[in-house]
């Protein structure tokens, strides 16, 4: 860096000469706020989104850089919503990038008094071995009369109106397929 | 509507600003209320006598919108002779049985249809929540029934209506809601002279409206008021539900619920639907009107859908592979069923019922009572850590070491570490795009259950047991992608949009579904979501490149259709009923249906089209019924039957009530869904005695800063902050009455159980007036619970259940409490307290609560029940559950 | 127009303070009446400017649990709770069997709460007759007295209830006298006539927290910098709306050119006297103010003083130009010396 280029470069120097004699404007700007952008304009990329809270459907912008959510907000071509937020919607963010957020799978044995860890797929094992278990053991294939039943009323499910529609769509299709009724969801709360 | 929807409310300010009257409806002054033209404070509970008050001012003043009323309504049909309204029997219909709690619908037929093969008793549908079926399907009626086009006939429904509602005045309006009559009455007059011809109205309501033990006809109710005034199927019309989570629509749509299938198909019954025939003529009832009448397409496109290549025509597409229902099977029989111990497993899905359901002692308790359960979930919810850090640790009813149940914990993936659709309140699809991977072992459910499926498929491989068949006869082939095998989104997306068979070509609606196999539709009324191979749930075409009703932005069902039964905002020629409310009408030089909607109508049947004799399904509509999907092509005032609890709403008191009803001996909903269980002790209502244990009513409703059961917001800072801690708002009458300070502590007790809350004294609470009381209403967000940032005693641990029969939807927005200053107990002298309460309101564990409160109810013929029984011998009767 | 490097007076403030070809002064107008409370505009701040909490605690003052405007609050919703007529309203609770008020009361118990929001000065403890009496508004009766709510004595049944909701944020005065105080060049004056703090700058002397008139500027404990709305100039230079208004559900926050601004806002309270609600006024949009009118001004529905606003701030600096003079050549005489030694150094 030449002295010119340092001179021009520092506020007292453009104070004196520029049209910032008082050094309260241009004359005091930083080179960071000189070079500020939004993180927006930065992004890698930018989803087109829908608020998770409540069913108003409010269009997002989901900004992302490195893997990371890095700003989420209205998406102003939104008919529904015409780009704003409500104040859960404007926490997105915060949501989905919260450190209280669990990343990991967690199980408690019977009796325990802590958690423990455990590897993703051992606990889907664990959970397939569970739920053919208590289908054997409570499975109805016939009423009294001999109707059909084919059903377990030994395992009960309950959520959904969170879910995308693809998800409740697979699993109605296989807790039906499994003879699981006993599934509710939001819907009924 | 600003407190829980404000980005919603935005639209009613802009109505607002066009000079557009709010009127605001709540038992708390809300930041609604605060934006609203004129406030009514309610007693909570008692909407249908304010809204029945509304349908009497209409009539007896004749301010119906008549045109519309006389074409497109019920209004002019003739009822059965047999028929006896609640006035003629103290709040009974005719019909009643109280060994069931459920009417025989046949007296509330159309003259001369009372032996229609399809009615019968109610029983079975009140514990399948069939009511929920009709959310679009038809109801078994003829589609032909006897008319006065004068409304001049006693037993016209006009007149019905008239006689049913003639003691709602203004007086007993005030009497029974505590509004003032000057205060009803503006609210009157502004509805209908804001509505005809030229002006249309808008009913927008909540949870507040439906979580009742007569949820369904607080909504009934509010639809005759809008059927009367012509606002049904019109610009600015409508009734206007808003939900509260994301796809909750979508979940009802594509049901993650017990007694439906995906586009409101019935899940079958053991003893209705013994054959695939019998399952779907229970659907389309031969000889209706209407689009029911393809629903033999449907049901086989589905099973299709689910069983691929194994299903066929030949095999009734192993409709023998269903599950049957036998009953209840809804959440809260299953909770019950939990505390007994005959439930083994339990999944929860981004739901949180320790905190967000009724009763949570009942549910955490049941939770305790398993043999496992997985929670999948975004965060450490209270339902995951009932066996540490629930109340009933703290009191000693649950023991972590003594607790047997094995839990799983998986970590979900949020709405931006996936994609897929959610169905809005307004019935819109938008697709959402995925931004970022999901953190560690997180997923979607959407991995979750395909790969479940998969490994339960892989592990009965060489299982030879019949019930292994249905899963692995199971159409299970999704595509997947990444280093996780992400199952493929939009490949399920168009299994649900529906697809030919033979060549994979994606369906353009559900006109297209066929009953011999060669469709396959994942959810009918979602045909035409993925039109011409494209997902049009995924267009988002700025509002600012299209017109106001936006057609290209996300994807409507059915058909992209922004607004149902558009027909009506035309008159029975097809010409739009004023130039200011035009919106879809008939074109007779193109000789079709036009407009800035897709039309709800075939779109080149003439208004002058009349059916052939003999007609059935579409065909049988007429080119003036624009009720497409009613058995009769028209709106219902009346309903002969499908609504279990009466044919006409009627006020009834809630569960629990301080207060005798005012309007009838009966005093509540005769047919509500009581649960008679140990845990589940309902403080006592009058004519019981004792109810002054109990002297306040209470309600429950969310904060803007706040979701639900606070699993998405107490856990966020920037929410968490702004609402920090669990409170009770009290007016400074009722703080003076119990000795509450500002900022100060107050435990809240009912029959179920004791919470604390720090207390807010606010002008926004008032007392009311109520026949001649004076009654005490205070109010709890139901956000708090024992994880999170910020925790505090979760309200809903206040409530007992019992459940709406239509839908099985429970009563948590009234009950009673009493209140009392400073903090409660904790351990076990907290359950001394509840237990003093109950001793004192004599609630023993095998108490009756008494269905029946009316000598109406046995020995009068004209109630039609077949088994007569006096009220005393049904109290001492068998529970009902 | 007065002198250029005015201290006071109207003026724009970008060309002022040595922009050339300033694009227009931009700002928010802020409509109290069509605020719903809703806070979007808190979050939405936090969210994209990264600002911490500010502390968890229930604060009784209304549905307000912020408190007021600090360093970790760029956007605070008031809420006042009142006992008087909202306009054309029908009374709320006519008819019902209220007693009197206790939103007096209520307002003077919520006032003492002050929480520690991780701020200096932050949130200085209220006093609780100037709340109970701002929340009553111009009928207030005098200072409750110590009985429980309720049973108050004298004051009739109350009927009128109105609950007054306004988004609060750094006004950017025209003359501001955070900026004119900074010692280091942090707080300053940008291109949009708005006024920013530096955070590579600031160095936590302080200075300009005394200096604002209206409290907003303030210290993050730990961090010791000064922190304020920067109207959010990284989106604005990028030509977006700051992220509060973009957010805000019902078109309450407004940003615009400050021109623009106040026409829309002088027309919206010309509707509001016609629709009846004489009460309607407009404060910090009047250049010849103390502070030459701000950059961020309101529309209230009753005195500033009821909302925590002051009612005639007058620029802390107004008579700075006096004394500069003097400070101004030392300054020269150090800078002199400075690109001396520098010279000398490199040479």
């Amino acid at each position: 860096m030449g002295f010119k280029t340092f001179i021009q470069g520092w506020p007292v120097y453009r104070q004196l000469t520029g049209t910032d004699p008082l050094g309260r404007g241009a004359a005091a700007q930083s080179a960071r706020s000189a070079e500020l952008a939004p993180r927006t304009e930065t992004a890698d990329g930018m989803a087109r989104s829908v608020c998770p809270y409540c069913a108003v459907g409010c269009g997002q912008r989901v900004f992302h850089s490195d893997g990371k959510v890095t700003q989420i907000e209205g998406d102003p071509d939104s008919p529904i919503s015409r780009g704003r937020l409500c104040p859960k919607g404007s926490a997105s963010k915060s949501l989905v990038t919260s450190p209280l957020r669990q990343t990991k799978v967690r199980y408690r044995r019977p009796y325990a008094t802590e958690w423990e860890d455990l590897d993703l797929d051992v606990a889907l094992d664990m959970i397939a071995d569970r739920i053919l278990a208590a289908r054997a053991e409570t499975w109805e294939d016939v009423d009294d009369e001999g109707r059909p039943l084919n059903r377990t009323l030994g395992i009960s499910s309950l959520g959904g109106a969170t879910l995308d529609n693809e998800e409740n769509y697979l699993i109605k299709k296989l807790f039906t397929a499994m003879g699981a009724l006993q599934i509710e969801n939001q819907a009924r709360i | 509507m600003a407190e829980a929807h404000p980005v919603g409310f935005q639209w009613v300010m802009e109505a607002k600003k066009r000079g557009a009257k709010v009127f605001h409806v709540d038992p708390r002054f809300t930041r609604t209320s605060a934006l609203a033209d004129t406030y009514l404070p309610i007693r909570a509970g008692t909407d249908i006598a304010l809204l029945g008050g509304v349908v009497r001012y209409i009539l007896e003043n004749e301010l119906d919108f008549r045109e519309y009323v006389l074409a497109y309504t019920n209004a002019a049909n003739i009822v059965s002779e047999q028929f006896v309204d609640t006035e003629d029997l103290d709040g009974l219909f005719s019909g009643y049985n109280p060994d069931t709690g459920s009417y025989d619908h046949a007296s509330w037929q159309y003259e001369g249809q009372e032996d229609n093969a399809k009615i019968r008793g109610t029983g079975k549908e009140r514990d399948s929540a069939s009511g929920l079926e009709h959310e679009s399907h038809g109801e078994p009626v003829p589609a032909q029934a006897p008319r006065d086009e004068t409304l001049q006939h006693p037993r016209c429904v006009y007149q019905i209506l008239k006689r049913h509602f003639s003691r709602y005045t203004p007086e007993m309006v005030a009497r029974v809601c505590g509004i003032p009559e000057e205060k009803f009455l503006e609210l009157a007059r502004a509805w209908t002279e804001n509505s005809g011809r030229e002006r249309t109205g808008a009913l927008v309501y909540s949870v507040g409206w439906t979580q009742h033990s007569v949820g369904v006809q607080y909504i009934r109710t509010g639809s005759i008021i809008q059927t009367l005034l012509g606002n049904m199927g019109r610009p600015g019309g409508g009734i206007l539900a808003l939900r509260g989570h994301a796809s909750i629509q979508g979940s009802t749509d594509i049901p993650t619920l017990f007694n439906l299938l995906p586009g409101y198909l019935p899940m079958p019954h053991h003893a209705d639907h013994p054959t695939f025939d019998e399952w779907v003529d229970s659907i389309r009832h031969p000889g209706q009107k209407g689009f029911w009448g393809n629903s033999r397409a449907f049901a086989a496109s589905l099973l299709k859908a689910y069983w691929g290549d194994a299903a066929t025509p030949e095999n009734d597409f192993c409709y023998g592979y269903m599950p049957r229902m036998t009953g209840d099977h809804g959440t809260y029989q299953q909770v019950l069923n939990m505390i007994d111990g005959r439930v083994k497993g339990y999944f929860l899905l981004g739901q949180n019922p320790a905190v967000g359901s009724a009763h949570g002692r009942a549910q955490r308790l049941g939770m305790a009572n398993l043999d496992w359960l997985v929670v999948r979930d975004l965060f450490m919810i209270e339902s995951a850590t009932f066996w540490k850090n629930s109340p009933e640790v703290a009191t000693g009813e649950i023991v972590p070491e003594e607790c047997r149940t094995e839990v799983f914990f998986l970590p979900a993936a949020s709405h931006v570490e996936k994609e897929g659709t959610f169905t809005q309140t307004q019935r819109l699809l938008q697709w959402r795009e995925k931004a970022v991977d999901p953190p560690g072992d997180a997923r979607s459910e959407l991995w979750f259950f395909y790969h479940l499926g998969r490994v339960l498929r892989e592990k009965l491989a060489a299982s030879t047991e019949r019930r292994d068949r249905a899963l692995l006869d199971l159409a299970w082939d999704y595509p997947t992608h990444g280093p996780h095998a992400e199952p493929s989104a939009e490949a399920v997306l168009k299994e649900i949009n529906g697809y030919e068979v033979a060549t994979g070509r994606p369906l353009n609606a559900f006109g297209e579904a066929r009953d011999d196999g060669s469709t396959a539709i994942g959810c009918w009324i979602y045909s035409g979501v993925y039109a011409d191979g494209v997902n049009q749930a995924a267009r988002r075409r700025s509002r600012h490149e299209q017109d106001w009703v936006a057609a290209e932005w996300g994807w409507a069902w059915p058909a992209n259709r922004r607004t149902l039964y558009n027909r009506a905002s035309a008159d029975p020629d097809g010409r739009p009923w004023s130039e200011r409310k035009k919106y879809v009408w008939w074109d007779a030089d193109a000789g079709e249906w036009t407009g800035y909607d897709v039309p709800d109508f075939e779109k080149t049947k003439p208004p002058s089209y009349r059916p052939p004799e003999g007609a059935s399904g579409p065909a049988a509509l007429a080119g003036d019924d624009p009720f497409v999907m009613q058995g009769d092509g028209k709106a219902w005032l009346y309903a002969p039957s499908g609504v279990l609890d009466g044919p006409l709403p009627t006020h009834y008191e809630p569960a629990e009530s301080p207060m005798r009803n005012p309007l009838y001996g009966q005093q509540a909903n005769p047919t509500r869904k009581i649960y008679e269980h140990p845990i589940n002790r309902m403080n006592p209502s009058p004519p019981e005695p004792h109810s002054q244990v109990f002297p306040y009513v209470f309600t429950v409703s969310r904060l803007t800063e706040h979701h639900t059961a606070g699993g998405m917001s107490r856990t966020v800072s920037r929410l968490a902050e702004l609402q920090p801690e669990m409170f009770v708002e009290v007016s400074p009458e009722l703080a003076g009455e119990v000795g509450l300070a500002h900022l100060g502590w107050a435990h809240l007790i009912s029959g179920r159980a004791v919470i604390e809350a720090r207390v807010l004294v606010t002008d926004r609470l008032t007392p009311l007036r109520v026949d001649g009381r004076i009654i005490h209403q205070v109010w709890l967000p139901y956000h708090f619970g024992t994880e999170g940032l910020v925790t505090g005693d979760s309200a809903n641990d206040l409530f007992g259940i019992t459940l709406d029969p239509n839908v099985l939807i429970q009563e948590s927005k009234v009950g009673t409490c009493d209140i009392r200053p400073g903090r409660r107990p904790t351990g076990p002298p907290l359950l001394d307290l509840v237990g003093d309460y109950q001793r004192r309101a004599a609630m023993t564990a095998d108490r009756k609560v008494p269905m029946v409160t009316t000598d109406a109810a046995g020995g009068d013929d004209a109630a039609g029940s077949t088994d007569e029984q006096s009220p005393a011998a049904h109290q001492d009767g068998e529970p009902h559950a | 127009m007065p002198d250029a490097n005015s201290l006071y007076g109207p003026l724009d403030p970008a060309p002022d303070a040595g922009w050339v070809d300033a694009p227009p002064r931009m700002g928010f107008f802020t409509d109290t009446s069509v605020c719903i409370g809703c806070k979007a505009c808190e979050v939405a701040c936090k969210e994209w400017n990264d600002v911490p909490d500010s502390g968890f605690d229930l604060l009784g003052m209304s549905y307000d649990n912020t408190g007021a405007l600090t360093a970790n609050s760029w956007r605070h919703v008031a809420f006042i709770e009142q006992p008087r007529p909202a306009g054309h309203r029908t009374p709320p609770f006519a008819g019902d069997p209220t007693g009197p008020a206790t939103s007096p009361a209520s307002a003077a118990v919520g006032a003492v709460t002050a929480p520690d929001t991780g701020t200096n000065p932050g949130l200085p403890p209220g006093q609780p007759e100037a709340a109970a009496r701002m929340a009553a508004g111009p009928e207030f009766l005098g200072m409750p007295g110590t009985a429980p709510p309720g049973r108050g004595t004298g004051v009739e049944s109350r009927t009128d209830f109105r609950w007054l909701m306004m988004s609060d944020v750094c006004k950017h005065c025209t003359h501001a006298a955070c900026l004119d105080v900074c010692p280091t060049g942090s707080l300053f004056r940008t291109e949009f006539g708005t006024v920013v703090v530096q955070e590579d700058i600031c160095n936590g002397c302080g200075y300009c927290i005394s200096a604002c008139p209206y409290g907003v500027i303030d210290q993050r404990k730990g961090d010791g910098r000064a922190w304020k709305c920067t109207l959010c100039y990284d989106r604005i230079g990028a030509g977006m709306t700051p992220a509060c208004a973009q957010a805000c559900p019902t078109e309450s926050i407004q940003y615009g050119p400050l021109d623009e601004l106040r026409e829309r806002a002088a027309t919206r309270v010309a509707a509001l006297h016609e629709r009846g609600v004489p009460e309607a006024r407009l404060y910090g949009h009047d250049p010849t103010d103390g502070v030459g009118g701000d950059g961020a001004f309101f529309l209230l529905l009753d005195e500033p003083e009821v909302y925590g606003l002051p009612p005639d701030p007058v620029v802390t600096t107004r008579d700075l130009p006096k004394m500069w003079k003097r400070a101004g050549l030392a300054a020269l005489a150090m800078a002199a010396a400075a690109v001396a030694a520098f010279a000398g150094g490199s040479s």
